[in-house]
């Protein structure tokens, strides 16, 4: 089973990574008025039920892939 | 003989993690301040008898994921909390901060400087805090010059608890107004732990500590921390 964390900066939390790339998203001619970056961690499970491997990835955002104080994550199961 | 030189010498644990570069200046910086520093492998299940841990500057783990992210789960990383819960003064710089902050040690989270440029420079910085067993030889309110080098360093918290923090004198040590090389939130450069004995702060004291290279700074801080050992060292005794 695969599974895809999405990992984001909090609303709120400055940005400089998303900042640079919307300045130079703007110098190209592309009218941007915000970008946020994140990180995309994908992950190869051995868990068979999707349910179990959600929570499985909820713990592993808890523990280590996300931290809570400045990121958000979302998880997607892909059976 | 100076009184420094008779002094007992505490012994001093710096950690190394994969990656750590800053090491062996402050193995050097205690030497030259009459404590015994002593490098400790991060794959150490214990820490050996130590009056006081330094978590070093540097880039462990390469800074994967989230700075000192990875470098939290070290084996040793389990008898330095041990050493904090005991009291333990435990002292992170740069890297050592980041690693503190994920180990949930310290309040807060370091990111990206908000120019996300690398900076290396000496920064002015008050002393809001002088009674911690980092700042014991500073008077509050008293200016220092240390150098700063860090590419994520700017520590974030939430704002409306920043107030809580303050009362508790948590915040230990502030970029002079007009001089923050990173966009932390109030000017933060230092932070200590709710029971004080834990502070990290991105500043290098241990690249202050010769007048060569224009500070001698760093002494203040370190030489806080070597009392601080000293003091400990006594007690055991």
């Amino acid at each position: 089973m695969k599974a895809t964390v999405s990992v984001r900066p909090k609303p709120g939390i400055l940005d400089p990574q998303g900042e640079a790339v919307r300045g130079s998203l703007q110098h190209l001619g592309f009218d941007v008025t915000e970008t946020r970056v994140g990180r995309l961690v994908e992950l190869e499970l051995a868990a068979t039920d999707a349910e179990a491997a959600r929570q499985e990835v909820e713990r592993m955002c808890e523990q280590l892939l996300a931290n809570p104080l400045i990121e958000t994550f979302e998880i997607e199961i892909v059976p | 003989m100076t009184a420094a030189a008779r002094a007992p010498r505490p012994a001093i644990a710096v950690v190394t993690f994969p990656g750590s570069n800053d090491d062996r200046d402050a193995v050097h910086a205690f030497d030259l301040l009459g404590a015994d520093a002593r490098l400790v492998w991060h794959a150490e299940e214990e820490l050996p008898q130590v009056d006081a841990v330094v978590l070093p500057g540097g880039f462990s783990y390469g800074d994967y994921l989230r700075c000192g992210a990875i470098a939290r789960f070290a084996p040793v990383m389990r008898a330095v909390a041990s050493f904090a819960a005991d009291g333990g003064p435990v002292l992170g710089i740069c890297n050592g901060f980041q690693v503190l902050c994920e180990a949930g040690l310290l309040p807060g989270a370091l990111r990206p400087n908000a120019s996300l440029s690398f900076v290396c420079r000496d920064v002015p910085l008050r002393v809001e805090n002088a009674s911690t067993p980092f700042t014991s030889r500073c008077e509050p309110g008293q200016r220092l010059v240390i150098p700063v080098k860090h590419g994520e360093g700017c520590w974030t918290y939430p704002e409306e608890d920043l107030p809580t923090l303050e009362a508790a004198g948590q915040i230990v040590l502030r970029y002079d107004e007009g001089a923050n090389p990173n966009g932390s939130l109030a000017n933060v450069a230092a932070v200590a732990g709710p029971e004080g004995n834990v502070m990290g702060l991105m500043p290098h004291p241990e690249h202050a500590v010769d007048p060569l290279l224009g500070s001698t700074d760093g002494c203040l801080i370190l030489g806080s921390l070597v009392d601080a050992a000293r003091a400990r060292m006594a007690v055991a005794a």
